[in-house]
């Protein structure tokens, strides 16, 4: 089974245009509030319609703007998770559920496999609103789990429930998703969710999509300047090339020896700047420590490059004990060469 | 004492509220999916009878159904039937003046209506008539029958539309909102005295009525944020 889409939509001033395939495994689209992803998942679900391009599953038309082709979404067979669940709230759990079964006759037993299956035994005739955040989003699931569709469609799914219900759900998700053979789709603005729920990662910008890889891939190297603050690098900067080997970090105000110096952009992750060694040649900064941040379990410190124009001070993280052990109010720091992601607009 | 008048009044109100009952859905439904602009000419063109005088309606409705006017004389030529003057004619001014309330209270329920529920509905294979019956009017009922009380409560105490088109015959015409005037106009105030009593009894059980409904809306809603906080 496999997803390809191709769509083209504008509301307002707003313009989506984003074109992918997905097979087998979870593709996520990692984007800001705003970006497009949602309105992605609701074309895909035909809840809204394109302005223009194709949509494909497992083989079956479902929308071709050439062809006229609109399937409507009761025929789509997608699983759409709603943020908020959109459990009908005069229906208890089981009639909940029923609904989704297409199969009337084997209704019953389907719904009694599943209660068991999403342990929400016990729970039955209670209505939504007297389950806990994570019960309903196990009643979601299953009502969408028995409608037996050819991909699930998950829209931003962890946001509605509290940080610590939040990783027991997303441990519980995960094993539905293994046990799911199809495409599965995942929209979330969260990186650390966005890593270890997907197998593949697009980054969406403003309505398009950036960059498609592998989650490690991404992460490593994530090409434009919205993948490295989506993927939770902090330390930004517009560049202008210098020499063959070289370009100035114009927020920083410092030169930088880097692998590639047509980039539009450059960046650090705060973990990957380190203190500075005796042998270490490039890229070697004193620096000023501007602010000290306790987190529970590291230090951020802001660092300011000392004769420079610097417009906005490092960020580097570092582990409690190293950095109690050397405190100081300046510091030579080492920027790796091979750790400097390399950005375009 | 002759209880025409209540009877008269009963049954003008219910029957013009089942009216409006399905001709406000059917507006509010389709009206609340219309582009902004339709939605704000219709909005003027169906509430207006709200703040109109009830004898501009009666005087608008005459001008149409008048034995002397198009519709009206078509009628009568053709199926021998005056539109005017029945206890029934009524129900037409009754049915005016009270379809802004109707329309209104279940628009506004319609729109407050949480969309993604269809849509859930629609990809999970629900027909729209499914959806429509099982998973919307449900969550709006509140609105929906409040508005219909709302209205029923009113048609009762039409007068001046009442009074231009089926004036007051006793014992064919009368209501008592005519009843009561046509009473104390001409002396007899005991018996209108009467009449205004019942007309507040009536009143206040129906109030009573919307109160306990938005009650319950209320205390509906209140657990749904409880449960989202």
């Amino acid at each position: 089974m496999a997803l390809q889409a191709e769509i083209e939509k504008t509301l307002g001033s707003f313009r989506l245009k984003v074109s992918f395939e997905a097979e087998n495994g979870v593709l996520a689209l990692l984007g800001a509030s705003g970006c497009g992803k949602s309105l992605t998942l609701k074309c895909i679900a035909g809840i809204e319609k394109p302005d223009r391009g194709c949509i494909t599953l497992g083989g079956r038309v479902l929308f071709d703007s050439e062809r006229r082709i609109n399937l409507p979404p009761q025929e789509r067979r997608v699983g759409f998770l709603f943020q908020q669940y959109a459990l009908f709230p005069n229906m208890t759990v089981r009639q909940n559920i029923a609904c989704g079964v297409r199969e009337k006759r084997k209704r019953d037993a389907t719904v009694a496999a599943m209660i068991r299956r999403m342990q929400l035994e016990g729970q039955e005739d209670k209505k939504p609103r007297q389950l806990s955040g994570g019960q309903q989003q196990r009643v979601a699931l299953a009502r969408i789990l028995v409608n037996e569709p050819d991909i699930l469609m998950l829209d931003e799914p962890f946001s509605a429930l509290d940080s610590h219900l939040r990783f027991r759900m997303e441990r519980e998700v995960r094993a539905v998703l293994r046990g799911f053979d199809k495409p599965v789709l995942l929209v979330s603005h969260n990186r650390d969710e966005v890593f270890r729920m997907a197998d593949r990662i697009a980054v969406m910008g403003e309505g398009c999509i950036e960059t498609v890889g592998g989650r490690h891939e991404v992460f490593g190297d994530p090409k434009t300047r919205t993948g490295a603050v989506l993927t939770g690098c902090k330390n930004v900067s517009p560049a202008r090339r210098l020499s063959r080997t070289a370009v100035f970090a114009e927020d920083w105000g410092i030169g930088l020896t880097v692998p590639d110096p047509d980039a539009a952009c450059v960046g650090i992750r705060m973990h990957d700047i380190r203190p500075a060694a005796p042998e270490d040649g490039t890229n070697v900064f004193d620096c000023r420590v501007e602010e000290e941040i306790e987190n529970p379990f590291s230090f951020t410190l802001m660092l300011r490059p000392e004769g420079t124009e610097c417009v906005q001070p490092i960020g580097w993280e570092t582990d409690k004990a190293r950095w109690r052990a050397m405190r100081a109010d300046r510091i030579r720091i080492c920027i790796p060469e091979d750790r400097i992601l390399i950005l375009r607009e | 004492m002759d209880l025409f008048p209540l009877w008269n009044s009963l049954r003008i109100a219910g029957i013009s509220t089942v009216i409006v009952f399905f001709a406000g859905i059917f507006a509010a439904y389709y009206i609340s999916g219309c582009p902004r602009w339709v939605k704000g000419v219709l909005d003027v063109v169906l509430t207006v009878p709200l703040v109109l005088p009830p004898t501009v309606v009666g005087y608008l409705l005459l001008r149409l159904l008048g034995p002397k006017r198009p519709v009206g004389s078509w009628f009568l030529q053709t199926f021998d039937l005056r539109l005017t003057m029945a206890w029934w004619s009524a129900v037409f001014a009754t049915v005016v003046v009270i379809f802004p309330l109707m329309y209104r209270t279940a628009r506004g329920a319609f729109e407050s209506f949480d969309e993604t529920l269809a849509q859930a509905g629609k990809t999970l294979g629900l027909s729209n008539t499914r959806i429509f019956w099982r998973i919307r009017m449900p969550s709006c009922r509140q609105g929906v029958l409040a508005g219909a009380v709302l209205a029923f409560a009113r048609a009762l105490g039409e007068y001046g539309a009442t009074n231009m088109i089926a004036g007051y015959t006793p014992k064919r015409t009368a209501t008592i909102s005519t009843a009561v005037y046509n009473l104390w106009s001409t002396g007899n105030d005991a018996l209108a005295l009467r009449w205004v009593l019942i007309n507040l009894g009536i009143s206040a059980a129906v109030l009573m009525t919307m109160n306990l409904l938005e009650a319950r809306q209320r205390t509906e809603r209140g657990d749904r944020r409880g449960a989202a906080g």
